[in-house]
């Protein structure tokens, strides 16, 4: 199929950006987004050209790392899938796809599609952890009762990938939807416990410090994730910062 | 627990509980209005029990001030936030693919909703204060009314056909902002139940039967005087 690309162009953080028109001939529609994307840059590459920077990494859809708005929705059209797993079938010969990088003021563009999600992991470093003792005495954590259901909705909420999707899709940018994931995890298991109150009221504080919006239950962020995350873990989090500041 | 109330997630609460009390106030103002279509001397009582008890004028009163200014002025600034967490917009969004309409734009809905807020207290509120507080008449009747005057004053609003269409208007949008606030708050104060199909529906039911039931009042009214 021919397609044309249009394609959001920003030298560094510092440059104003704009949308570029490109042209790509003969894209098979087995193709993934991302092999469509190297197709253009061998082509701008072979002109001369810059080639278009965007994030990637495993190309499998475990990473996080792809990040790219398309025609209007983080990680494009499909469901349950990031862009890397997006297939050319989903588009029409002649198409115009409009590409973006996801925005958010927490999120800046260091470079045409690669935005920073640092504040991401700021984030995660002001609790998303659990203190474990690693001397030698560590307890095994299948010896540990678990009931299937906490296990499960655990596990769920662990699948998050911190892609940002999210954030991009939220109309207010706002991250409730990752950090609601990473509490809701711990907030579930018996080792989270220990730390659960200081957790969710640290991981919010810089939350909010990173910048990002206030939730407004649009749910957008629940559609557009791509490992589905349930915005039951919004309401988890508000729940636990409840607890944690009644305590 | 100040902290939590200065945390974006303790904004998102308070903003629910005005959402509740706000919801129930409308409830309870609709009871008492749709009197007024089937028995307006029943309307009158309600209306003067409602305009001389002290516990509603001096407890109720000044808590339901401070819910809708509270809620409006908290509407607004975390819009200004929400604003600021985005500075530069794309150039193709389809909001559409993943959220309605309505929670999309509650703001604007809002705006509209506080527009006619402006409206029925200059109509009814201020008129009020201005008989019971500065002219000190509690009565609650009027000259050349026999009984209450509360009755009088309703239809005597709903005579102007431009009156009438903003108010049917002002209650389309209500309903919008009902719409999504109704099952938001919910999941704003921790709970799942708003996404349950049993509370969706309700939510649904009370944001379509309350507004229409305004607006059938309305109407009501304007046909009849």
């Amino acid at each position: 199929m021919n397609l044309t690309l249009r394609i959001w162009r920003q030298k560094d953080s510092n440059a104003k950006g704009q949308m570029v028109d490109y042209k790509v001939t003969d894209i098979s529609e087995h193709m993934s987004f991302l092999e469509m994307m190297d197709v253009l840059n061998e082509q701008l590459v072979n002109s001369g050209e810059e080639p278009v920077a965007f994030d990637h990494d495993c190309r499998e859809g475990i990473c996080g790392m792809c990040s790219m708005y398309i025609n209007g929705e983080a990680h494009g059209p499909d469901r349950g899938v990031t862009t890397c797993q997006l297939h050319m079938r989903m588009f029409k010969d002649g198409d115009t796809i409009t590409i973006e990088p996801f925005r958010a003021t927490a999120f800046p563009v260091i470079k045409d599609l690669v935005v920073d999600r640092t504040s991401f992991e700021r984030i995660q470093q002001a609790g998303g952890y659990i203190s474990v003792n690693t001397s030698g005495n560590t307890q095994d954590a299948n010896a540990i009762p678990i009931s299937k259901h906490a296990a499960d909705e655990a596990m769920d909420a662990a699948t998050c990938i911190g892609c940002g999707a999210c954030v991009a899709s939220c109309k207010n940018s706002s991250a409730m939807l990752f950090v609601g994931a990473k509490v809701s995890q711990y907030a579930l298991l018996p080792q989270g416990q220990v730390e659960a109150a200081d957790r969710v009221k640290n991981m919010v504080a810089q939350m909010d410090l990173e910048g990002f919006g206030n939730c407004t239950n649009t749910g957008a962020c629940e559609v557009e994730c791509p490992k589905g995350i349930s915005l039951d873990n919004i309401a988890r989090m508000n729940r636990e910062l409840m607890k944690a500041s009644m305590s | 627990m100040s902290g939590f109330f200065k945390s974006s997630i303790g904004r998102k609460v308070a903003m629910a509980l005005s959402a509740f009390f706000l919801m129930f106030f409308l409830l309870q103002h609709f009871a008492i209005n749709i009197l007024s279509v089937f028995s307006p001397e029943l309307f009158n009582e309600a209306s003067h029990f409602m305009g001389t008890n002290a516990l509603v004028q001096f407890a109720l009163q000044p808590v339901l001030i401070f819910g809708v200014v509270f809620h409006f002025v908290m509407g607004f600034i975390l819009e200004i936030k929400n604003k600021q967490a985005r500075q530069v917009a794309y150039v193709k969004n389809n909001g559409a693919a993943n959220s309605t309409w309505f929670s999309r734009n509650m703001i604007w809905s809002g705006v509209v909703i506080l527009a006619f807020i402006v409206l029925h207290f200059i109509d009814f509120w201020f008129p009020e204060i201005n008989t019971k507080f500065i002219k000190g008449d509690w009565s609650g009747t009027m000259a050349g009314v026999d009984g209450y005057r509360y009755y009088e004053e309703l239809t005597h609003k709903f005579v102007s056909p431009i009156r009438v269409g903003a108010y049917v208007l002002a209650f389309v949008f209500l309903a919008m902002h009902l719409m999504h606030g109704f099952t938001s708050a919910f999941q704003s104060m921790g709970s799942t139940a708003g996404r349950k199909k049993t509370l969706q529906n309700i939510g649904k039911a009370y944001a379509i039967i309350i507004p229409l039931g305004f607006i059938f009042i309305a109407l009501y009214h304007y046909l009849n005087h």
